[in-house]
């Protein structure tokens, strides 16, 4: 501290924090350019997330709510916020830590270890789904089996589910899932990039799956299985622009949210899974296709340019049941590591 | 000059999975003051012992990477011509993957 306030004198006198005018400021942010105090900081930050919650009616009195726990800094700082809001605004919620073992050797010792932290300092009874006890492999099994081309597709498809297999476990109503500015302005670009309107809608959305279940996950470290190239590159492409104008990166989730006022894009119809009642715009949906495949020991159904469409089509054939109308899966062309909504 | 180093948010990964590094710096040649500048370039060369191309881009750090100089982020602080002093505490931090 006192040598953070010598410093501070030493780069052009004692700025104080433009809130409190009080403190040393510690951070510039981004969104207002001011430099403001770590306290000041927590305090508009939690008040404008009350706000949100608020305006959003995002919650009701006595829901039980799982927050989606990586390990990561997100899901932290959201465990953090939300069972400090809730207490101090009377949400009246019952929270809960929902967390997924994908069963990759050694890669979430670390997160799971930060998400036990995050259970006892926060006082939030943890659940840990594990893709053993959902489907029966791990992904190393499944990694073992199909080698390291195609397994995102399955780390992507089979964790959407995991969490909310988990929350029907938990009997929640509602699953949360924090995400920082980065990461939807990311994501935004990827699915312009992509031409992926229909995701561009969802993925700046506050609220997902009103009526069925709420697949909202992010994954919290890069997955060592198959970094992505291509979301690397659009993240130092944003954090570039960030550095020539520090707003940037909320420009970008802004001009997501007035694109989903202006699409007039048809949506493809969602049903649910024959199977296993997952939302679905197929007979079975994509997690059961390619587990069919791995238990057939045919791990490439499913995969890669073969539409879920198509794989659905045969499957059906093969079971003799009858092959209806294949809807163009949105869900076929999921990448690991991306931002699901 | 004995400062402390740490690394977060996976740049702990390049070097050797050390997050916490107390270290020594000498004054650069005919320097009055140690400035970020040249510890980041003293970073490179003495810490980073793996894709250095992750923690720098051309002479700062990579975008994405935070850097906190005493918990200030060095954007108030004057960024590369920030001074450090004796005992001073530099965290640097990934942003660039880890939710
Ligand atoms: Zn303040
Ligand atoms: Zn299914």
């Amino acid at each position: 501290m006192e040598a953070g306030e010598a410093k501070s004198k030493k780069a052009g006198g004692p700025r104080l924090c433009c809130i409190c005018n009080l403190r040393r400021p510690v951070l510039k942010r981004p969104k207002t350019l001011q430099q403001i105090c770590r306290e000041c900081f927590y305090e508009v930050f939690e008040e404008e997330i009350h706000q949100v919650i608020v305006k959003n009616h995002l919650f009701k009195s006595g829901e039980r709510v799982a927050i989606g726990a990586s390990g990561g800094k997100d899901s932290t700082v959201l465990a953090y916020v939300l069972s400090e809001l809730n207490k101090r605004h009377s949400y009246g919620l019952d929270l809960f830590l929902l967390s997924i073992d994908e069963g990759i050797t050694g890669y979430r010792d670390d997160s799971l270890e930060t998400v036990k932290r995050n259970e006892v300092q926060y006082g939030l009874p943890l659940q840990i789904v594990s893709y053993k006890d959902l489907y029966g492999w791990t992904m190393d099994d499944i990694v073992k089996m199909i080698g390291l081309k195609n397994n995102c597709t399955f780390c992507g498809v089979f964790r959407r589910q995991a969490l909310d297999r988990g929350a029907a476990l938990l009997k929640v109503d509602k699953i949360v899932t924090g995400h920082n500015a980065d990461d939807i302005a990311e994501t935004v670009l990827l699915n312009i990039l992509r031409g992926d309107i229909a995701r561009l809608s969802r993925c700046t959305s506050i609220t997902t799956g009103e009526d069925g279940p709420i697949p909202r996950y992010y994954f919290s470290t890069e997955c060592i299985y198959s970094p992505n190239a291509y979301r690397g590159f659009a993240r130092e492409f944003i954090k570039d622009l960030e550095r020539l104008r520090p707003k940037a990166i909320l420009d970008i989730i802004k001009s997501g949210e007035d694109f989903r006022i202006a699409t007039t894009t048809k949506m493809p119809e969602q049903g649910t899974c024959e199977r296993c009642g997952y939302i679905s715009s197929q007979k079975w949906c994509k997690a059961c296709v390619l587990l069919e495949g791995l238990n057939r020991g045919l791990p490439k159904m499913g995969i890669g340019r073969s539409r879920a469409g198509d794989v659905n089509g045969d499957l059906h054939n093969k079971n003799e049941s009858k092959s209806g109308p294949t809807v163009k899966s949105i869900e076929s062309r999921k990448q690991c590591g991306s931002l699901d909504f | 000059m004995q400062l402390t180093l740490e690394f977060g948010g996976g740049l702990e990964l390049l070097c050797e999975s050390k997050k916490i590094h107390k270290v020594n710096v000498d004054l650069p040649n005919g320097a009055d003051d140690l400035t970020m500048k040249h510890l980041l370039a003293w970073v490179r060369t003495n810490v980073i012992k793996e894709r250095p191309e992750m923690f720098l881009k051309g002479d700062t750090v990579r975008p994405g990477v935070l850097v906190l100089v005493n918990d200030c982020d060095w954007e108030l602080s004057g960024q590369l011509e920030t001074t450090i002093e004796e005992k001073d505490v530099i965290v640097f931090i990934s942003t660039l993957h880890g939710g």
